[in-house]
């Protein structure tokens, strides 16, 4: 591989590792603020264990997600010194308030965790808020510096490359700025919820006594009630998202949808792949004038194809793949979380009480799905921009490092990264084993008045 | 023409960060090795160390992610120059960075397995400022050649220079005896005597030895930055002061408190901080106007006009916001009995 092709393989796998830690702490830490508040408002003793567990897999989690965190920030520098050095000139902003995200997270966390024991109830919520905002914050913060490079927006550029008439508020808030931190957060906590109804009704799955079970019960209930509204939203933002790219990026929504010729009345393909040899798409199902109405909600929409533009412009065919992928994931885990919620509460109707086994079986893939929608999502954004870093004004290529070893260092990475993934699993299941939930109900006797830290 | 003033503010602010992490950093990385090598005495020693990195470790690492971040946005272009000529150790320091901050999390999580775990994240930590701190001598001169105005590392040189050496291992001394110290303090205000006696007689034997090693890799600079040693010269006096700094604050290693305890640790730390104060922003204006020497100076590196003042901004509002919460965190960790003496062991 060139440099170029090294960069942007390394680059990818750090933010892939990094981006699932980074959305298990928005979204663990917005299922703790839920249940903490719940705890405190119904003085329900499973609330505050369910609380209580959770916040140990996050302190756990973001053993590396931070660390991961700090390796991306510093491989934007190393990796695209020549795309930092507009963005130090125009785009800093967000990556400095995210560090403020960064500290309030970090702060609020220690005391929530280490402090627990020496806070009343309602201050505990408090520090948990905090931590959930400062997560949000900062996902949404570093996603206005990715939404820049999508549309940039707040500078000028001479041919030479000087910058000038710089605006970093209007860099901040570029076009598509608002649907993509919203499409964002709103996956992300949908992700934490998914995962923690995986994990429920993988404890649900193995025998249990009656407490555990009704705690487990109690989980998977409240995350269902969380993913489904958090998968509308998502799908609804994303929605938005597409239109944006309708309106900014025509080239992107082209190959996502693989459109080659400009028209009304555009059809919505679904599955297949792109041929750019053939300029078809092979083994799709097309539906006649959807995308034209999704893009621009009128049937004799104009949407621009492919062909509009320079061949060497066009984002990878693979787009149209991930793209799809996102969504159908995005359809599937709405359908899902909406019937298992019906089934639970037609059984309750009924008398019945637990949850079928086929269902818990189904509900053990929502979790890792979820995840996979984000990387998909994620990749397509990133993939989908190509050949720009920065649209229609620096290519990857002139962003890209010149320095050499690369290829060792790519791999160092890459083994560290599957050895603490491999460890991180190892790590959960050690300690929830050895700590299982019988031990909480002893230890658990007074009534919000434990410690959540566990470090000594 | 009046000089700009934007600059020399950006670079101060960047160096008073620079500053805070070398001296935090050290505490921290120092505290993990400290932790590993009493992870298994009858002294509470090395507990001592794990309850103070517990809930500071994050907010440590948070530092050093400003202090990246504020010099790219403030300095764009030697954040395209270092990057270009620092990938190679820098991304030492980066997996090292994460293996650490992981191994010390799981420690915590497994107690079977946490001696192993405890020992991989001292000795990685052991490493670390020693690594950054071998950045340093890179901007100033002699390590970094242009090819087709490209910026690159002279990587056989940076491999085998003394002066590197001897900075990486300025760095380490100076990692154990701030640590020591700071952790002799923390270990007074625990009211823990043996800890306490264990850390100070650390500090008394780092301290003498930093400031030797500091001396030493001042007199080997590689030729090329022969022009940092007349510069630092017009200094000498703030050396002069410094070093008195450390003499005090060693003193003060034996003087009695009131209640006839041997040692004031909290006035020594004081004085310390003066010390590595007067010392390295000495340092950093005799570096000036270089940022890498002789290819980059603070005004070409300087970012647009505008961005500076929206960074300024933000960076004055985010720090009075947060004030309170490291006022509350100090509280709760650093002083609040209750923590300091253990109410879980
Ligand atoms: C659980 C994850 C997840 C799910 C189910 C979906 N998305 Fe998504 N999507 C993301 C997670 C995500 C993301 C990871 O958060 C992205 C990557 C970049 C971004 O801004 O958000 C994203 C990007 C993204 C973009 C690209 C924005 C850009 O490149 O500027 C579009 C057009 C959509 N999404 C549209 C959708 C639609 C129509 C969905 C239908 C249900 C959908 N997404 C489900
Ligand atoms: C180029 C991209 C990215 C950079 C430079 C980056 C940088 C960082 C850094 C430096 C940290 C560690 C902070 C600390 O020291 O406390 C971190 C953690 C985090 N990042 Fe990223 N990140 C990137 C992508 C993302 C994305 C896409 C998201 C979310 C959508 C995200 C969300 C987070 C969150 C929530 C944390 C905190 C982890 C936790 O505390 O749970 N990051 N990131
Ligand atoms: C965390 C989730 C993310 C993932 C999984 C991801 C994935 C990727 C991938 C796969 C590439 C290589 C693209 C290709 O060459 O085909 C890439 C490139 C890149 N991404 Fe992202 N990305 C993420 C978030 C971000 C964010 C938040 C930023 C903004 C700060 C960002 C900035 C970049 C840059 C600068 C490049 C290199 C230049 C380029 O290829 O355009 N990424 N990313």
């Amino acid at each position: 591989m060139d440099t170029v092709t090294l960069a942007r393989a390394f680059f990818g796998t750090s933010l892939a590792f990094h981006i699932i830690f980074a959305t298990l702490g928005i979204g663990l830490s917005a299922m703790v603020l839920v249940t903490e508040w719940i705890h405190y408002w119904k003085k329900d003793r499973d609330y505050g264990i369910m609380a209580k567990r959770w916040t140990k897999s996050m302190a756990i989690l973001l053993g590396v997600a931070i660390p991961s965190g700090t390796i991306v920030a510093v491989q934007l520098a190393l990796l695209w010194p020549g795309f930092m050095r507009i963005v130090g000139q125009v785009i800093a902003v967000p990556f400095q308030i995210e560090i403020f995200a960064f500290f309030l997270e970090a702060l609020a966390l220690s005391i929530y965790v280490y402090g627990a024991g020496r806070l009343r109830p309602l201050y505990r919520v408090i520090a948990v808020f905090l931590v959930t905002l400062g997560a949000t914050a900062s996902a949404v913060l570093i996603t206005s510096a990715n939404t820049w490079m999508n549309t940039p927006a707040g500078f000028k550029i001479k041919p030479d490359g000087t910058i000038y008439d710089v605006d970093p508020w209007k860099a901040f808030f570029n076009p598509s700025f608002y649907e993509a931190a919203y499409h964002v957060v709103v996956s992300a906590l949908m992700t934490g919820a998914f995962v923690i109804a995986s994990v429920a009704a993988y404890r649900l799955l193995k025998a249990g006594s009656q407490a555990e079970r009704s705690i487990h019960s109690k989980a998977l209930i409240l995350s269902l009630v969380v993913s489904v509204s958090m998968s509308f939203l998502t799908a609804l933002s994303g929605h938005e998202s597409a239109q944006g790219l309708h309106r900014n990026t025509p080239e992107k929504l082209a190959a996502a949808e693989g459109l080659f010729q400009t028209q009304r009345y555009a059809p919505l393909a679904i599955g297949g792949y792109v041929d750019y040899d053939k300029k078809q798409i092979i083994g799709g199902i097309e539906v006649p004038y959807l995308l034209s109405f999704l893009a621009g909600d009128r049937f004799d929409t104009v949407v621009k194809g492919l062909e509009e533009y320079p061949r060497w412009t066009w984002p990878p065919a693979y787009s149209h793949t991930l793209f799809n992928i996102m969504v159908a994931i995005g359809f599937l885990l709405l359908g899902l979380a909406a019937m298992a919620l019906l089934v639970w509460w037609w059984r309750k109707r009924n008398g019945q009480t637990g949850w079928p086994k086929w269902l818990l079986y189904l509900l053990l893939l929502a979790g890792p799905l979820s995840i996979l929608g984000i990387e998909f999502g994620w990749i397509f954004s990133c993939s989908g921009r190509q050949p720009w870093t920065i649209y229609h004004i620096q290519t990857t290529t002139e962003a890209a490092t010149k320095a050499q070893y690369l290829g060792a260092l790519f791999v160092a990475f890459v083994l560290v990264y599957l050895f603490l993934g491999a460890l991180v699993c190892l790590v959960l299941t050690h300690y929830f084993k050895r700590n299982p939930i019988a031990l909480e109900f002893q230890s658990n006797k007074t009534l919000g008045d434990d410690t959540h830290g566990t470090a000594h | 023409m009046v000089q700009p003033i934007e600059p020399s503010i950006a670079i101060l602010a960047v160096w008073v960060v620079l500053y805070i992490y070398s001296l935090a950093g050290s505490i921290d990385f120092g505290a993990s090795f400290w932790a590993m090598v009493h992870a298994n005495q009858e002294t509470q020693a090395g507990r001592i160390a794990n309850r103070f990195l517990s809930p500071t470790w994050e907010v440590t690492n948070t530092i050093l992610v400003l202090l990246v971040v504020m010099t790219i946005g403030f300095f764009p272009k030697a954040a395209y120059m270092l990057g270009n000529v620092l990938i190679v150790p820098v991304s030492i320091i980066l997996l090292l960075i994460t293996v650490r901050s992981a191994f010390m999390v799981f420690a915590f999580s497994v107690e079977r397995y946490r001696k192993v775990l405890q020992i991989v994240s001292g000795l990685t930590a052991l490493f670390i400022p020693a690594l950054l701190i071998s950045a340093l001598p890179v901007t100033q001169g002699g390590f970094v050649q242009m090819i087709q105005g490209q910026a690159a590392l002279y990587f056989g040189k940076w491999l085998t220079s003394p002066s590197i050496y001897l900075y990486i291992l300025f760095g380490l001394s100076s990692e154990l005896f701030l640590s020591s110290l700071f952790l002799a303090d923390y270990a007074r205000e625990s009211d823990d005597d043996s800890a306490y006696e264990v850390y100070q007689r650390y500090a008394v034997l780092f301290g003498p030895i930093t400031l030797l090693v500091a001396v030493l890799a001042l007199y080997t600079l590689e030729p090329e930055a022969a022009w940092l040693l007349d510069r630092l010269l017009r200094y000498k006096m703030w050396y002069v002061w410094s070093i008195i700094a450390f003499l005090i604050g060693y003193v003060s290693l034996w003087w009695k408190t009131k209640d006839q305890k041997v040692g004031r640790p909290r006035v020594a730390m004081v004085f310390v901080v003066i010390q590595y104060a007067l010392a390295t922003f000495a340092y950093g204006a005799a570096h000036l106007p270089y940022i890498v020497y002789p290819y980059l100076t603070v005004d070409q590196a300087f970012t647009q006009i505008n961005t500076f003042y929206s960074l300024l901004k933000v960076f004055t509002i985010g720090l009075a916001i947060l004030l309170p919460g490291f006022v509350i965190h100090w509280r709760l960790f650093m002083k609040d009995k209750r923590y300091l003496e253990g109410e879980k062991t």
